[in-house]
């Protein structure tokens, strides 16, 4: 509307056309490179409506030429990166783990798949150098509960231990002996628990404990000690505990038992996931080769109630 | 002045002279803006995709969600994967919008100092959680989280679950008349693992019934927080909610 608009005399502006007692408003023009990039601005919001979801309907956003959404392109981005490692991930489903360790082009890339997975999935309890920590075990050493070739590390990754909703868990549990045993015959098994390792010089209380030992624990432990990975019972003889090798820690083991579990993962992960990350766990130094038949590896159901406490 | 001035309704000269016109004027433009922005809202539960599975919290997860929002712990945990690929390969199934649909108010976050959790429930045993809250250091060695020791010696009061179901209820969560009265015995029947759970079950479908803070013979707040933890983003079947999720 233009209303009284003149050239301002002095500066040579127009004004905006309207005064108040005498008060008149330049209409200074924006600067060029200001207007630009005005419509510039305006262009590009218009093509983003047309070719972007933008404008809310009433069952959602109007979806835009280009149907973009940010779901979509993720299952994108997720079936490039599937497409990229067909070629491994085809291969390492394919070889049966048994084999896995024979390839090494196979093995040192299932090393590096499981690397990445481990951070994701096992660090919060085996600890992100897969030391573990009390109740949690080290996958550093050689020393395995329930076996440490490639296939048992891989079954035990398949079906956890001790889930209870699943049958080839793996399973068994050390009964509690408090209140099987007296208090003072707990203190003689734990001293010659101790002696097993070497922790402590063999005593008069410890050689009262062997025969307890061999009794209550060496169904399981071995005569020897040296424990029995069917019923994933520990070796007691090398100096590596789970829960603590003092004497405190000893007897509440055997006087309240434990009962430590680890989830099954068929029904998390990928089944070429789970044997990259037994490729990973069996390169971390303890890796037992192949034990030459496949060991049986669901424990004898009537040997393991057996040895529940009656 | 040389030329005449226009004197149209609207003209400058008339609004600006008009206080009741230029007020109008003014309510019609900030209108349109109001519309704009809060008529969508009338609309928001029908942009929610309707997913199998998500139901109301269980007393119990509910107080365990008080005292995660009391100590804070949103500070450093947020509770939603974004569908990117690096969040979807590490944490699970980016996060639907319906399953925080019962959740006054919700615990989406914006910072992570420490992880998501929008997806931990099941991930680690009872124990690790025991653990781990009562000293982080004790399995993740890097871990800055701070102790919470202290929540295994405080008792959960129960007496009070009732009225904070009504006032949930009030704002839309859908509980029944039958799960506001149980509300208090289903607090501590969830956390006893002699308890008949079947009722509570029955009201909150995948319910969790045990002993969770290793203490059969009181109800923590320890309990309260590993129940809350171990149900996180376990509800919805994410194999069977595919086909809602049409990517467009």
């Amino acid at each position: 509307m233009a209303e009284n608009k003149r050239i301002d005399a002095p500066t040579g502006t127009q004004t905006v056309g309207h005064e108040w007692d005498g008060i008149e408003e330049l209409d200074t023009p924006m600067p060029r490179w200001w207007v630009f990039t005005f419509w510039a601005c305006i262009l590009w919001g218009l093509g983003y409506i047309v070719l972007f979801p933008a404008i809310p309907m009433l069952n959602g956003a109007t979806p835009g030429l280009w149907n973009w959404s940010s779901r979509g392109q993720l299952e994108q981005e997720l079936k490039a990166e599937t497409a990229r490692r067909a070629p491994i991930t085809n291969a390492l489903a394919a070889i049966p783990v048994e084999q896995l360790a024979g390839n090494e082009k196979l093995y040192q890339a299932a090393i590096e798949g499981g690397r990445a997975a481990f951070k994701v999935h096992c660090v919060q309890c085996h600890g992100s150098g897969a030391a573990g920590s009390k109740g949690y075990p080290n996958l550093n050493d050689d020393d395995w509960l329930w076996g440490g070739d490639l296939p048992a590390i891989h079954y035990t990754l398949t079906n956890g231990i001790r889930q209870p909703d699943h049958e080839a868990t793996r399973f068994s549990q050390m009964p509690a002996f408090g209140g099987v045993l007296a208090n003072g015959e707990i203190d003689a098994v734990a001293a010659y628990v101790q002696t097993l390792s070497g922790k402590a010089k063999p005593s008069a209380l410890s050689a009262s404990g062997a025969a307890l030992f061999a009794n209550n624990c060496a169904s399981c432990h071995g005569t020897d000690g040296k424990g029995l990975r069917e019923f994933g019972a520990p070796n007691l003889t090398d100096g590596i505990w789970l829960y603590g090798g003092d004497v405190a820690s000893i007897k509440t083991t055997i006087t309240k038992a434990r009962y430590g579990v680890m989830p099954r993962w068929d029904n998390r992960l990928d089944p070429v996931t789970i044997k990259m990350l037994a490729a990973y766990v069996h390169s971390l130094g303890g890796g037992e080769a192949n034990a030459a038949p496949v060991p049986a590896a669901v424990p004898d159901p009537e040997k393991v109630a057996a040895n529940v406490q009656p | 002045m040389t030329s005449t001035p226009k004197t149209g309704a609207f003209s400058h000269k008339n609004l600006e002279r008009n206080v009741s016109l230029l007020g109008l004027c003014a309510l019609g433009a900030v209108a349109i803006g109001g519309i704009v922005e809060i008529a969508p809202l009338f609309w928001i539960d029908s942009t929610v995709e309707k997913v199998e599975g998500v139901r109301p919290y269980t007393p119990l997860e509910l107080t365990g969600r008080n005292i995660y929002i009391r100590e804070g712990c949103y500070v450093c945990h947020s509770q939603m994967v974004r569908p990117f690929r690096d969040e979807v390969e590490r944490y699970g199934p980016y996060s639907l919008a319906a399953e925080s649909m019962y959740d006054h108010p919700f615990q989406w976050g914006s910072k992570r100092t420490g992880p998501d959790l929008a997806r931990v429930g099941g991930r680690y045993s009872d124990e690790w959680h025991r653990a781990h809250l009562k000293d982080p250091r004790s399995v993740v060695p890097e871990s800055i989280m701070p102790p919470y020791a202290f929540l295994a010696e405080r008792p959960v009061k129960a007496g009070q679950m009732a009225g904070h179901l009504t006032a949930l209820s009030r704002v839309g969560v859908p509980y029944s008349k039958d799960a506001i009265k149980e509300a208090d015995a289903d607090l501590m029947a969830q956390a006893d693992p002699n308890a008949d759970g079947a009722a509570l079950q029955a009201r909150y479908p995948k319910a969790q019934v045990r002993d969770f803070d290793g203490n059969p013979a009181k109800v923590t707040e320890l309990d309260a927080v590993v129940a809350y933890l171990q149900m996180l983003g376990t509800l919805v079947d994410h194999q069977k909610a595919k086909p809602f999720e049409q990517p467009r």
